[in-house]
């Protein structure tokens, strides 16, 4: 069954994630990130930030509210239960510290198959509430069996 | 903070996550994938057990290259494949050596491996080199 390509250039609403300070404690110490910038109030504001700072890869964490509905879409017809997560990038402009709020939207960027493997881009792109971007993500699906 | 010039190998990241840390991971980062923290569900879909999440091994390639540059503000992009599985209580390897610097980036070739095995592979990472 080819794959149905009709999706691609799809956009999402945007949905929108507060950065909370014990949240981006939490996955800093589960990634095992041991700069203080990252888990102390005081060290961060120390090195002028306003509050502790994202690890980059927290990207994954307020990217996901937006993400989830067009990984799910029906209309992209994603089987999850063959997928896998073939390749992922993100590309970083303003820090994200507590207390921002983060504006994402996704959309499909392409849709393509190769070797009886569906080939799905998603592609995110982050604001802050001053309108900055903090973000941009490409994320590569790979649905084999198609 | 290493230095960053053409050629250079960043110091290698060594991490060994620990038998919970999926769990812990699923937590922080909202992906509750049965895979990752339930050990029966994920034999009985063909895995040798609860496995790592991918974006937790590039959380670890990120991080090999922001201490190398000094900071999270340093690493402008990531891009990388996943290739096979990662798994707990197993030491992952981030290594990474600097292809070119220009414009004040430097650009870094970077892997992850576990066991011999490339689980992060052809992965990219670009670093400011200045302020």
């Amino acid at each position: 069954m080819p794959v149905d390509t009709q999706a691609a250039g799809k956009t999402y609403e945007p949905k929108t994630y507060a950065v909370g300070r014990e949240k981006v404690r939490e996955y800093a110490n589960a990634v095992g990130e041991t700069n203080p910038v990252h888990l102390d109030v005081d060290a961060a504001r120390a090195a002028g930030y306003a509050d502790v700072v994202a690890p980059p890869m927290f990207a994954v964490v307020y990217s996901a509210p937006a993400m989830a509905p067009a990984v799910l879409d029906p209309e992209v017809g994603i089987d999850l239960a063959m997928m896998v997560h073939g390749g992922q990038e993100f590309a970083w402009a303003e820090p994200v510290v507590a207390g921002d709020e983060i504006t994402t939207t996704a959309s499909v960027k392409d849709i393509s198959e190769r070797g009886g493997k569906g080939f799905y881009v998603f592609e995110t792109v982050s604001t802050n509430q001053d309108g900055d971007t903090v973000a941009t993500g490409t994320w590569t699906n790979i649905v084999r069996g198609v | 903070m290493a230095e960053l010039n053409e050629g250079a190998s960043l110091p290698d990241l060594k991490v060994t996550p620990d038998r919970y840390l999926t769990v812990r991971y699923a937590g922080a980062s909202g992906d509750f994938n049965p895979i990752h923290i339930d050990e029966e569900f994920a034999k009985q879909v063909g895995l040798p057990g609860r496995i790592l999440h991918g974006l937790y091994t590039m959380a670890q390639v990120a991080r090999a290259q922001t201490e190398a540059a000094g900071g999270p503000e340093k690493l402008k992009r990531l891009a990388v494949q996943f290739r096979g599985m990662g798994l707990p209580e197993h030491e992952i390897t981030v290594s990474g050596t600097v292809r070119e610097v220009r414009d004040g980036v430097a650009v870094v070739d970077t892997v992850a491996e576990q066991d011999g095995k490339q689980i992060i592979r052809n992965a990219e990472a670009e670093l400011a080199t200045s302020d």
